[in-house]
């Protein structure tokens, strides 16, 4: 078994991470001439790592106003593609056994585990401290677990038998909604994104998520976990750039079934509803504290679960 | 050659013909209504007044006041009372009983409540006795019951009520409507400000009078009408925590459209375009039965209406001689009549809108037929009504038209009846006939759809969830489900 990655900061894979882009050009942490090869972050659609169609990029800046890496700026055209790659995704991942889904889940957290230090490591230069991104860190491994399990229970939770008066067979079960648009929060950037993936995905629909704008790293390095753990393409996209540009697009889309957005500003939640109700989006908020406890339940798997009731006489 | 013998058709008018057989129970309706706030009739604060119609007869039967804003704001104040010092503080276990009370007052009062329900909504006397009013009673006997047992049905919450709830209601099953709205809302611990539609307002104003009497507190239900301006000042109001919402998908997305921004609960049970799927397995006469009952229960003023007809193209032939057969023998007349099969149109504007469908239906190019029964001088009625030959595209087929009147399309695999039943933006029901299990069981997995009949329609329980998907609305009414509609579970 491998060995658990210390967490007090102070292994050399964690620090030599944790360097600015600009400072880690110059010198590595023990002084030797060799350059580090620094990573290229793309966005995830349909399973594959594409730049943004529109060529456009933001610096990503550190704490120190030092240069961390050129992000994508996905435009409305980004979005649209990624509801294409997530239709017809969403479709075999909805049919999938609920028993495979909790695999492909637990195999998620699998490889978030096994990636444990890249993501402190990424947490921490966007910002954070290590202890609080090492906490972020195990939440969202234990969130992907969580969820896991959940993927075939919940409906035997919430499902019912009816007793109706008439001589039938009544019935109600949950449903997937179909496609899920996701703002994630700006804070808790991992953490965070994986709270309102994971439900959605739980219950068979495909996300196209926007990642926190100042903390996209583990995004992004989540799109490569997510890329590896046997899920579907297509059933998780994740896009990085501004909330105010894409939010709009993803409440407008007539194919997107709901939008989730963390923690908006009253104008948005606004917008997001009055779009949303061309087509009678799903809209759900949140503002939550992901790092407590009550942040999970499988009662967020329900807000993107439809009920269906079917109706079969009893009879000869 | 051997000779072919003609086909066989229904015919019940040889040697007997009906005898009229009208309801002749005595009913009183008073000359005016006014609106029902904080346990007390009182009239509009502009005495504005309008008028309701029997629309099988076109005379008036009662003036009945028209709430203004100010009215809204009585109400929801007063609602906001009872709630603040009386429901919320009331233990639930007691809460449940006047719930339980306004079970057993209707069911007194069934006869009574029919028969307005039929002469002020046009349906007939047969689905208003037998379907409409022990429902609206089953529905409060239902949740009644809940009132002490929410904890049960939400694993790990302790359930909340909301506070003040806004519901506006439509005319095709005005006081069952009011039962769905107002039964869980009340159980849960909510004091409700109820709209019904402006052309069927005598059944929630019966209501309130049965409320009265059962000496629920003050405020905890109000019912006002009015028309569109009532229910969009009880929309936009501050004082409310919630909106209930049934009726067409077009004023649904305005709804959610002015709450947005606002922290506002809503559930909107929109409008429908079901696919019913006959399959060449199925046992036909009693599909036809299906068919039948499907669009023309209620004059087709059903939102889960069974308005497209799916054929399987080898039994197209043999389905519609049958079907036009048993529409042949379809009574369309006096809802009151205890024969009539279907009653009058809700309102003359219903008839109208129906009516440019028709016209619309052979301007795109189906083949329109309608039974020869005779129609009454007086009333709004239309004649039951098939649209052969549809396409996908046809707004007949797209679109939701709310009367007697099916569009017919035929299919040749499964694949392509589900295909063509999931193509619209709607979601609320279907139905699917076939004699072979997993073939029901594929096709109502693959509905997307929120209630599917299989070799059954338009069957409804207070405990069975109703509700749509995609564009048909968002939520769920009865049923356990239907709880959280009332509900802060999180």
């Amino acid at each position: 078994m491998a060995k658990r990655p210390s967490t007090n900061g102070k292994s050399n894979g964690t620090l030599a991470a944790v360097k600015p882009l600009r400072a880690a050009r110059l010198q590595d942490d023990h002084g030797d001439a060799r350059i580090p090869v620094l990573k290229t972050y793309k966005i995830f659609v349909g399973g594959k790592f594409p730049r943004t169609e529109s060529g456009r990029f933001y610096l990503l800046k550190d704490a120190r106003n030092e240069p961390i890496a050129n992000m994508c700026l996905c435009s409305r055209k980004d979005f649209r593609d990624a509801v294409v790659a997530a239709r017809p995704a969403q479709a075999g991942w909805a049919k999938r056994a609920a028993y495979n889904r909790s695999q492909i889940l637990y195999r998620i957290a699998e490889m978030l585990e096994g990636r444990r230090a890249q993501f402190i490591a990424e947490l921490v230069q966007c910002g954070g401290d290590n202890s609080s991104a090492t906490k972020e860190v195990e939440q969202s491994i234990d969130r992907t677990l969580y969820y896991a399990g959940w993927a075939d229970k919940y409906q035997q939770i919430f499902s019912t038998v009816n007793p109706v008066q008439s001589s039938h067979f009544n019935f109600s079960m949950l449903e997937t909604t179909g496609i899920v648009a996701a703002i994630a929060p700006e804070k808790s950037g991992l953490l965070g994104l994986i709270s309102v993936i994971m439900p959605a995905i739980c219950g068979g629909n495909s996300v196209i998520a926007l990642a926190s704008y100042s903390n996209p790293l583990a995004a992004v390095s989540f799109a490569e976990v997510l890329a590896t753990s046997d899920l579907p393409g297509g059933v998780v996209n994740i896009l990085t750039g501004l909330r105010s540009e894409l939010c709009e697009h993803m409440a407008s889309h007539m194919d997107v079934n709901a939008v989730i957005a963390c923690n908006g500003e009253p104008a948005e939640r606004k917008l997001l509803q009055q779009k949303g109700a061309e087509n009678m989006k799903r809209v759900i908020f949140h503002d939550r504290d992901w790092s407590k406890d009550e942040a999970q339940s499988p009662y967020m798997i329900l807000q993107t679960q439809e009920t269906k009731t079917t109706w079969h006489p009893i009879g000869v | 050659m051997p000779t072919q013998n003609p086909p066989l058709r229904l015919n019940f008018s040889t040697r007997w013909q009906y005898a009229p057989a009208p309801e002749t129970a005595k009913v009183e309706i008073k000359p005016s209504y006014d609106l029902f706030i904080g346990g007390k009739f009182s009239p509009s604060t502009e005495g504005k007044t309008f008028e309701t119609v029997n629309p099988a007869t076109e005379k008036p039967l009662s003036q009945v006041a028209s709430a203004t804003h100010k009215d809204v704001d009585r109400a929801v104040k007063s609602a906001r009372n009872a709630y603040d010092k009386v429901w919320s503080k009331m233990p639930a276990k007691e809460r449940g009983k006047y719930v339980y009370r306004i079970a057993r007052m209707i069911q007194e009062r069934a006869r009574e409540l029919s028969i307005i329900e039929s002469m002020d909504g046009g349906k007939a006397i047969r689905e208003s006795r037998d379907v409409d009013i022990p429902l609206v009673a089953a529905h409060f006997f239902y949740y009644a019951g809940w009132a002490d047992k929410l904890e049960y049905a939400f694993p790990g919450r302790a359930p909340r009520a909301l506070g003040v709830c806004g519901q506006i209601i439509p005319w095709n099953f005005p006081l069952l409507m009011a039962a769905w709205k107002i039964a869980p809302a009340i159980a849960c611990g909510n004091t409700v400000v109820l709209k019904p539609a402006e052309t069927t307002p005598l059944t929630s104003l019966k209501l309130a009078e049965i409320i009265q009497d059962c000496d629920l507190p003050p405020g905890v239900v109000n019912i006002i009408t009015g028309a569109g301006d009532t229910g969009a000042a009880i929309v936009n109001h501050p004082g409310i925590d919630k909106i209930a919402f049934t009726g067409s998908t077009d004023v649904g997305k305005r709804i959610m459209s002015a709450i947005a921004g606002t922290n506002k609960k809503y559930t909107l049970e929109l409008g429908g375009k079901a696919a019913n799927v006959i399959f060449d397995d199925a046992t036909i006469d009693q599909a036809v039965e299906g068919i039948i009952n499907g669009i023309f229960f209620n004059q087709g003023h059903v939102c889960c209406a069974g308005s497209r007809l799916l054929v399987q193209e080898s039994i197209h032939d043999k389905v519609i001689a049958k079907l036009q057969d048993r529409m042949q023998t379809l009574i369309v007349g006096d809802p009151l009549d205890k024969n009539t099969d279907i009653g009058a149109i809700n309102s003359k504007m219903q008839l109208e809108k129906i009516n440019g469908y028709l016209s619309l239906a052979g301007d795109e190019g189906a083949n329109v037929w309608q039974t020869d029964c005779e129609l009454p001088a007086k009333g709004f009625f239309c004649r039951p009504t098939l649209f052969l030959n549809c396409a996908q595209s046809h707004r007949v087929v797209q679109e939701e038209i709310f009367g007697p009147v099916l569009a017919v399309q035929t299919f040749r695999t499964p694949e392509e009846a589900v295909e063509k039943a999931n193509n619209t933006p709607y979601g609320l029901s279907g139905g699917v006939w076939t004699d072979k299990g997993s073939k029901i069981f594929k096709i109502t997995n693959a509905m997307r759809a929120g209630v599917v009949w299989a070799n059954t329609y338009n069957k409804f329980d207070p405990t069975s969830p109703f509700g749509g998907y995609k564009e048909s609305g968002v939520g769920r009414e009865g049923g356990l489900h239907g709880l959280a509609a009332y509900l802060r579970v999180d």
